[in-house]
């Protein structure tokens, strides 16, 4: 054997993101997952009812509360459904993402006895966090359907919004999750920023409170966004979320607008879009880079 | 672990050795240890222009062997020698500095076992999120279930949660999913030191089923005698660099030197300190040591060769019949022999002022592995045996390989079963 073959295997044997059997990586993936979803209710009484009866109490609390109570977008006779789609779609980028921070120093036994393609790791927290999302889907629709929204095709819009928020939500927790190993200011860095990130999207107010003077109880005649208000549109989690919410619930395009019409333009939807896409591409580098080492910075 | 490199029908079809299972070649793997570790932005930000100055560990130095398919191979060496380090490189835990690996068929880690286990989970649940972890597909995994559990014998604890077994317990079931794995390359990282010793004793028959079947096996152990028992080469690693590669008995030597070696030394620097104190006595003892049948001085031996323990005394004023004694207690301090010229060739004779002589007592050591002290002492003769010189534990002996029991004394033995 020659040297340079030798040297070959070499690079291609030390630990790395993405292993060398895609089959291993996805049935790893689906692993580590699953188990993690089992394990949220392991050993309560109520075991997997708990995935549902959970979420239905908590949106109840946050109907009333928000409804009842601060009277936001009283309006709109849908805000409930809406609120709660969003709700849940940033809970689910939320879990995601929070998990994603500690996840390789949560595994540091496995990191540390075992080859096997890293990327795994972030991957399954991630795949966890959609399987909540999935389980929170069913009280959505009992909601939706109890307060007069009936479901239809527009509904299948949902799909791409979740696959694209969960590639958003995959490429920040393979940052966060190899920034941490370097950093450890990650974790209160992260939990600042989400805090922000929360109340700069349309999650518990509707759209047209981005418009100038749009902060009243009315949305305006015309919604038309300038300035710091538009910028805000440009974030991908409120794109996403306000075109979950008109996908869901549809009705007046001023006080519910899609994303596009949001912007000022099909066109403008690129931008969230492209962040997404940068972000997504980001991590993947930045966690193959890292990957080699993971093991001995810990 | 699918990092096949060469088809593994192409090792299995052996005999003409076509290539090694594992290659090293001029492997170096070196951790950075920072003098100040930067851990968070904040201190990256004020000190920007510090350079980060660290030590470097050269953990394994230039490392370089074949291991052809189904060999034994034993990796010795002291703490921190960076045998660990080379077997998690060939797991592929830690990327290397420099050189090449390579790994030739399936390969099964025996690296710190049971440690993707779930304590909240059910056996049955770990031990297919284990097998998967450790290369196998869904389905693989279900087909070997019952034998994996079988083999760890915990039928009845199944579906308990692996936070209500003991360590023992895990450790079987751990062993059993890594063993079932079907292998070609085992690396095994010194998991048999948990286990009670009936579970030991099937782990090492595993091991021996397995070397017959042809697998690589590749061994690092603190425990001599199980390198001799099963290795057909071992390595011996002394900071990184490895420092002897050969027949597995002269390695496990040179271990033990390399680790008992300075015990002779210290011994000899106590003396000379407490010889101001003895030179008033009439006689007084100036050293003791263990010697091996060619008169060379030794701080280890293997179990049932003969060994002779020495010891020299000075004597100041002429004496009759001195009593020579030696004890020899082990590493709890028990006594496990004693004697004394008295009791064995009677009187001992006249001894001159200004005389020195060395007193030596052969014998077989059939003691069980561990380490022994020499006490020597030396009495007037007659009915008040008064003690002229005692030095407590002056020499030290270590006693290597032969059974692993509970007793003291390892004694050739033979069984005798009779029907009636």
């Amino acid at each position: 054997m020659s040297s340079t073959q030798t040297q070959l295997e070499a690079r291609r044997y030390g630990p790395n993101a993405f292993g060398d059997d895609l089959r291993r990586f996805v049935n790893l993936t689906l692993t580590l997952a699953t188990t993690d979803f089992k394990l949220i209710y392991f050993g309560s009484v109520l075991g997997y009812l708990w995935s549902l009866i959970r979420p239905l109490l908590f949106f109840s609390v946050l109907y009333l509360v928000f409804t009842e109570i601060f009277k936001v977008g009283q309006n709109d006779p849908h805000y409930n459904v809406q609120l709660l789609v969003a709700i849940i779609l940033w809970t689910f980028f939320l879990q995601a993402t929070s998990g994603c921070v500690q996840c390789l120093l949560g595994r540091e036994g496995l990191l540390r006895k075992m080859r096997f393609p890293r990327l795994v790791i972030p991957l399954a927290v991630t795949l966890t966090a959609l399987f909540q999302l999935a389980t929170n889907l069913i009280p959505i629709v009992i909601f939706a359907v109890a307060s007069g929204v009936l479901p239809k095709p527009g509904w299948l819009e949902l799909i791409p919004v979740i696959l694209l928020l969960a590639m958003l939500a995959a490429g920040t927790g393979m940052l966060l999750s190899v920034l941490f190993v370097r950093f450890r200011d990650i974790q209160p860095i992260w939990d600042v920023s989400s805090q922000i990130l929360f109340y700069a999207s349309p999650i518990i107010y509707p759209v047209y409170y981005y418009s100038a003077g749009g902060r009243g109880s009315k949305p305006p005649p015309h919604l038309a966004l300038h300035g710091l208000g538009r910028a805000l549109m440009a974030n991908p989690i409120a794109a996403l979320i306000a075109q979950a919410r008109t996908a869901l619930v549809g009705g007046n395009a001023n006080a519910n607008p899609s994303a596009a019409y949001a912007l000022g333009g099909r066109v403008y939807v690129l931008i969230p879009l492209a962040i997404i896409v940068l972000v997504f591409i980001l991590g993947v580098w930045v966690f193959n880079h890292e990957a080699p080492r993971i093991s001995e910075n810990l | 672990m699918t990092t096949t490199t060469a088809p593994s029908t192409l090792i299995a079809a052996g005999g003409g050795a076509l290539l090694p299972a594992v290659s090293i070649h001029g492997v170096s793997k070196a951790f950075k240890l920072p003098h100040r570790q930067y851990h968070t932005l904040k201190e990256r930000a004020l000190h920007p222009f510090t350079t980060r100055t660290y030590d470097l560990l050269q953990a394994v130095d230039d490392v370089t062997v074949d291991i052809a398919a189904g060999e034994f191979f034993g990796i010795i060496g002291r703490n921190g020698s960076g045998k660990s380090t080379l077997l998690k490189c060939l797991a592929g835990i830690y990327d290397i500095d420099a050189g090449g690996l390579a790994v030739r068929g399936r390969l099964s880690p025996f690296i710190e076992l049971g440690v993707g286990f779930n304590m909240e989970l059910t056996a049955r649940d770990n031990v297919m999120i284990n097998a998967i972890m450790l290369g196998l597909t869904r389905k693989e995994a279900r087909a070997r279930f019952d034998g994996i559990i079988a083999f760890a014998e915990l039928e009845e604890f199944l579906d308990m949660r692996l936070k209500n077994y003991s360590s023992g317990m895990i450790v079987r079931l751990a062993f059993s999913v890594a063993i079932q794995v079907d292998a070609e390359i085992l690396l095994i990282d010194e998991v048999l030191a948990v286990g009670d010793a009936r579970f030991q004793q099937k782990c090492f028959d595993e091991f021996h089923r397995l070397k017959r079947e042809g697998r690589t096996i590749l061994f690092v152990t603190h425990d001599m005698s199980a390198i001799e028992r099963f290795c057909d080469r071992a390595m011996l690693l002394e900071r990184g660099r490895m420092i002897m590669m050969g027949e597995p008995a002269t390695v496990a030597r040179r271990y033990n030197e390399l680790n008992f070696g300075k015990t002779i030394h210290e011994a000899s620097e106590q003396v000379a300190g407490q010889e101001q104190a003895s030179e008033h006595r009439d006689a007084f003892i100036v050293d003791g040591w263990f010697e091996d049948t060619d008169g060379t001085r030794i701080p280890a031996i293997a179990h049932r060769e003969w060994c002779t323990a020495c010891v020299e005394v000075h004597f100041n004023a002429p004496l009759d019949d001195p009593i020579f004694g030696m004890t020899l207690r082990n590493d709890v301090g028990a006594t496990v022999f004693a004697t004394t010229t008295a009791l064995d060739i009677g009187p001992s004779g006249h001894f001159g002022a200004g005389e020195t002589v060395v007193v030596r007592m052969r014998f077989e050591t059939w003691f069980t592995q561990t380490r022994y002290t020499l006490t020597p002492s030396i009495a007037r003769g007659g009915m008040g045996a008064d003690t002229i010189d005692l030095r407590a534990d002056l020499a030290s002996l270590v006693v290597h390989g032969g059974n692993f029991t509970t007793g003291v004394v390892d004694l050739p033995h033979e069984f005798q079963i009779e029907r009636r």
